[in-house]
């Protein structure tokens, strides 16, 4: 059982690894979105054209990272016309956020057609497990150079907020509008710049979807990803650091399923499988409503209002 | 897509509306000349899966002279197929309605068929009954399990004979194929085992890829699948150095170095003779179901993973298939110790289309 | 009345009944014009990729409208979402977006067909049998989302997510039972629920295709209009929607009023899944999730949450659907084509949001500009 239960922790790290990184980069995104005092649900838009666009681009010019770029630029795309849309007076920014949702969904299957028939090339892992003499655990520790990106620049994110005049801008802006207003900033522009660089980074974990893990295009690639990583985005209460674990965690309980019926669990896979759904809820249910939760909400976003 | 095409359904929309109006015993007649072919999809038709092998089939159909085609993908097994269906026949004129996936049925085309007597419908799943269901609907099958028991002969023989499943669902159809990919491993290699891991869901990329990882974790060496689009287990597999074997459609090209050979089904021997039956003025049969034996299976092209002994007891088992010899024989226990298994069955027999367990060597459960 | 007095209602009451006849017009045209913008703009698209915009709006006319058939097939494709739109429009009054339609449908649609199992083998009559159906469904869509609401209200747990979460789950716990305890043994390939069998079966509105479920969307979208324009209960709910301090501050019971409208919102999505099971499934499996919930998202925000506006706009989502497959298979062009359409019409209807109170055509020449 001992051997079982290894195996099981193996693969929920190896899952943590592979599996986490679409939604932190999908999650900073939007932490930088919302500290600016805008949300946009519709990163799974940007997810998922994103993950399209990558894996066209990589299929026609035989250079993957060409594809992430690629993608970071329709991300900006659909991000600059969120942000562009919620300028105006009077429009409501998560309606805009479903509308780019449904909108860049349909633009990622209408213009994907084509591209879910050919193989193209993938990013490549680095082996930091070799020396392990385990398979299993030398599986697990291929990791993809875009999951260290995405920790550098929850790193840095969290050092840029605290520390540079850009970050205190933004929180500002996110903060009080008016505030930031009295000090000569344009809140338009900060919030119209944070949901096109949010939408950049989201674009990038579509590629990682499409270019690396599972490596495919189809209709079906997301699952709902991106929307759920809009959730983390809460559940890690807008810190750039908390994000990295709760996307971990989320990819990590989301490889329990799989790795439980591999040692012989398999009784009630629905429930294992939807694991990340239940954790995430319970612990939401569990931290909200303290004084420290309410602290951390930019005062501007309209989702907590 | 010719210009063409598009005008002649015009003109034949005209007519069919005349037809739906007047309800005449007329359709019949006129299916004789003329074949509207309506077909519908679950998913997209291209998918690397079950849907494209029909679509790749129907596509082979629209070059002959006297049929159109007329397609509509991803229609979900709700009252919109019944729409879908009603809308081709209503404003397309379709006479023949093919509805390819399984929760199409019922109620959907058993009723549609009440309503549209002069209509033919046939539907991709052994369902029919010809004492409760209408006289125009009717079913039509290939038993993909015997060329997933060809996988396991193929796939036992190229590896120690650990093979791991990654399949969709715990229903009787899937559950045949992984019992028959066992019982074809089994048959060259006594202690071939095969573990299996239910993902829930006809199309999951990101856990089809997890369960593929934890498969080729737990010692698996080869690698097969019963999901809608393979794609992402075939490449998953490959990346890891382990062997594949395919399901519905060719996955050759996904694995050039572990591919050892697929499962594949041949729609377009049914869909042909569905043509010239209507072409000669024939009704096409109600109930069509086959295999190896009546050229409605293919086994993809062995690849580079499959080995020179495996090839050869690869064909051999087709061969005997061809000839009849039963996948289920003797007795046989389910891995809880059940006998479910006491006699040779014929691989048609109905009592193997509602299997509920798994063998003895499958690791795995269905609850 | 009209229906523009459920938007303004909340405005001070000074105004005159040529005011409430501009203010019609303003809600009337401003999305009209908006929805033949995003047509133009969808024009010019097809125009790009080398199709033919004319044979395009001609077959959605045709699909969705051109025929007795094409009309009820819009209108049965409208049924599901009048009751979903309605699901997210009621608690978006008051001030919360609320996501979990779906959840609610899966688990109003697995319940009822879940007490109709004892209750048919007993032979009890079908009326009481879909009765008792139809209120098992409204009961637990209702306590689920009403769950949602009341983490919100007393825990201060965000509803949009919870309400995403819940809809998971819901799918989760309709699963687990269908291919477990509650599976028919004869539902081999699909596993589902015991069917109710033809006789409870609840039929087509007579002389027509469409089923009971669009009557009743219509009626529930009357009473909630009555109920949130013309009641104290509604004027307290968009109050708090407006402005909750402002309604603490006047003692409302808000915690009660947000818990009572993710409540009618489970109802109403319940009630959809009661009828996906008694007039379509005729017992409950996967199939009910069909995202009806996500669709009836988009049609409420089109109808800018207003009960009776949900009415056209889940017709118009129903005539889209119907017609998309005229589409696929005249033009050749794939089933995302609707998807694009719709994105682009939701994104120029939103924009068009930014129109209200600021066209000088729609302005009593004595007031002006509002902000």
């Amino acid at each position: 059982m001992d051997n079982a239960l290894v195996t099981v922790l193996i693969a929920m790290l190896g899952g943590a690894i592979r599996v986490s990184t679409p939604f932190m980069f999908v999650a900073l995104g939007e932490t930088l979105t919302e500290k600016s005092g805008r949300i946009n649900l519709g990163l799974e838009g940007n997810l998922v054209l994103g993950a399209m666009v990558a894996y066209a681009v990589s299929y026609l010019s035989g250079n993957a990272w060409l594809g992430v770029l690629a993608a970071g630029g329709s991300g900006i795309f659909l991000g600059a016309l969120h942000g562009y849309i919620c300028k105006l007076p009077r429009v409501n920014d998560i309606a805009v956020g479903i509308a780019m949702m449904s909108f860049g969904t349909g633009l990622a299957f209408f213009f994907g057609k084509p591209f879910i028939q050919p193989t193209a090339p993938r990013l490549d892992a680095i082996p930091l497990g070799d020396w392990t003499g385990n398979p299993a655990l030398a599986q697990a520790l291929q990791v993809n150079p875009l999951f260290f990106v995405g920790i550098a620049l929850a790193v840095f994110m969290f050092w840029a907020f605290r520390n540079t005049r850009w970050g205190l801008i933004v929180r500002m802006t996110g903060d009080s509008a008016a505030s930031a207003k009295a000090m000569g900033v344009s809140v338009d522009l900060v919030r119209f710049l944070a949901t096109a660089a949010g939408g950049f980074l989201a674009g990038i974990g579509g590629a990682f979807l499409s270019l690396y893990y599972p490596g495919s295009w189809n209709q079906g690639l997301s699952s709902g990803q991106g929307l759920m990583a809009v959730a983390l985005v809460i559940f890690a209460r807008w810190d750039p650091i908390k994000c990295i674990f709760a996307a971990l965690l989320f990819g990590a309980a989301g490889a329990l399923g799989p790795s439980l019926q591999s040692i012989g669990i398999s009784q009630g896979y629905y429930f294992f499988n939807a694991a990340p759904y239940i954790l995430t809820l319970i612990i939401m249910i569990i931290s909200a409503g303290s004084k420290a939760a309410a602290r951390d909400v930019p005062g501007e976003l309209s989702i907590t209002k | 897509m010719t210009l063409t095409a598009i005008s002649r359904r015009r003109l034949l929309k005209v007519g069919a509306a005349g037809l739906a109006a007047s309800a005449l015993p007329f359709g019949i007649a006129r299916a004789q000349t003329n074949v509207v072919l309506g077909i519908v999809y679950v998913g997209p038709k291209d998918d690397f899966g079950w849907n494209q092998a029909h679509a790749v089939s129907v596509e082979s159909l629209k070059a002959l002279p006297g049929i159109t085609v007329v397609e509509e993908e991803n229609v979900p097994e709700t009252d919109a197929v019944a729409k879908s269906m009603e809308s081709m026949i209503n404003l397309d004129g379709a006479n023949l309605i093919l509805a390819t996936s399984f929760g199409y049925y019922n109620p959907f085309v058993v009723e549609l068929a009440k309503k549209y007597p002069d209509v033919t419908f046939r539907h991709a799943a052994p369902l029919w009954n010809k004492d409760k269901d209408p006289a125009n609907a009717g079913s039509y099958f290939p038993y993909l399990n015997q060329a997933h028991y060809v996988n396991g002969v193929a796939a036992g023989l190229s590896s120690g004979g650990k093979i791991g499943f990654v399949a969709a669902k715990p229903i009787p159809s899937v559950l045949s194929n992984i019992n028959s990919a066992l019982l074809g491993a089994r048959s060259v290699n006594p202690n071939a085992t095969v573990q299996v891991i239910f993902t829930g869901e006809w199309s999951l990329p990101v856990r089809e890829a997890e369960a593929t990882n934890a498969l080729v974790d737990a010692g698996c060496e080869v690698i097969t699948c019963h999901v809608d689009s393979p794609k992402v287990v075939i490449e998953t597999a490959e990346g890891r150095g382990v062997k594949t074997a395919g399901h519905n459609a060719s996955q050759a090209p996904l694995a050039p170095k572990g591919f050892i050979t697929g499962a594949e089904y041949k729609w377009e021997t049914i869909y042909k003779s569905y043509a010239d039956d209507i072409a000669a003025g024939k009704t096409p049969p109600n109930f069509l179901v086959g295999g190896y034996n009546n050229d409605m299976l293919r086994t993809t092209p062995y690849g580079a993973g499959a080995t020179p002994e495996a090839i050869a007891a690869a064909d051999a088992a087709i061969a005997a298939l061809v000839a009849g010899a039963p996948i289920y024989k003797g007795t046989l226990k389910d891995n809880a110790g059940n006998v479910v298994v006491d006699k040779d069955y014929d691989n048609y027999d109905p009592y193997l289309d509602g299997m509920t367990w798994l063998l003895e060597g499958v690791q795995g459960s269905i609850t | 009345m009209t229906a523009e007095t459920a938007d303004t209602a909340a405005i001070p009451a000074k105004a005159g009944p040529s005011l409430g006849l501009l203010r019609f017009a303003e809600a009337v045209s401003i999305p009209i014009g908006a929805l033949v913008v995003s047509a133009l703009l969808f024009a010019l698209f097809l125009v790009a990729i080398g199709k033919d915009p004319l044979q395009f709006y001609q077959l959605i006319w045709t699909g969705g409208f051109g025929s007795s058939f094409s009309i009820q097939n819009s209108l049965q494709r409208a049924a599901p979402l009048i009751l979903t739109g309605l699901a997210f429009a009621i608690p978006a009054r008051i001030g919360l977006t609320m996501i979990g339609g779906e959840g609610a449908l899966v688990l109003g649609g697995f319940s009822a067909a879940a007490i109709a199992i004892p209750l048919v083998s007993n032979a009890v009559p079908p009326p009481l049998t879909l009765l008792v159906m139809a209120l098992t469904a409204v009961l637990t869509g209702g306590l689920w989302v009403g769950f949602t609401g009341w983490l919100k209200y007393a825990r201060g747990v965000n509803e949009t997510i919870a309400s995403l979460l819940m809809s998971y789950i819901a799918i989760a716990i309709m699963n687990f039972f269908v291919e477990g305890a509650l599976r028919d043994p004869a539902s081999a390939n699909k596993p589902s629920t015991m069917p109710i069998g033809d006789a409870y079966r609840i039929g087509s509105i007579p002389g027509t295709d469409v089923h009971w479920g669009f009557a009743a969307g219509v009626v529930l979208a009357l009473l909630l209009w009555v109920l949130m324009s013309r009641t104290t209960f509604g004027f307290a709910a968009r109050m708090t929607g407006g402005n909750l301090r402002a309604a603490r501050a006047q003692g409302l019971p808000v915690g009660w009023l947000m818990v009572v409208c993710c409540a009618i919102a489970g109802a109403a999505a319940g009630l959809a899944g009661f009828f996906e099971v008694a007039a379509i499934h005729g017992q409950a499996n996967a199939s009910l999730v069909a995202g009806y919930g996500f669709t009836g998202i988009l049609v409420a925000f089109l109808a800018r949450q207003n009960p009776l506006a949900v009415i056209p706009v889940a017709i118009l989502f129903g005539a889209l659907a119907a017609a998309g497959g005229v589409i696929q298979r005249r033009m050749g062009m794939p089933d995302a084509t609707i998807l694009v359409l719709q994105g682009m019409m939701f994104v120029v209807l939103l924009v068009s949001e930014t129109f209200y109170g600021r066209l000088k055509l729609f302005q009593p020449k004595a007031t002006g500009q509002r902000a």
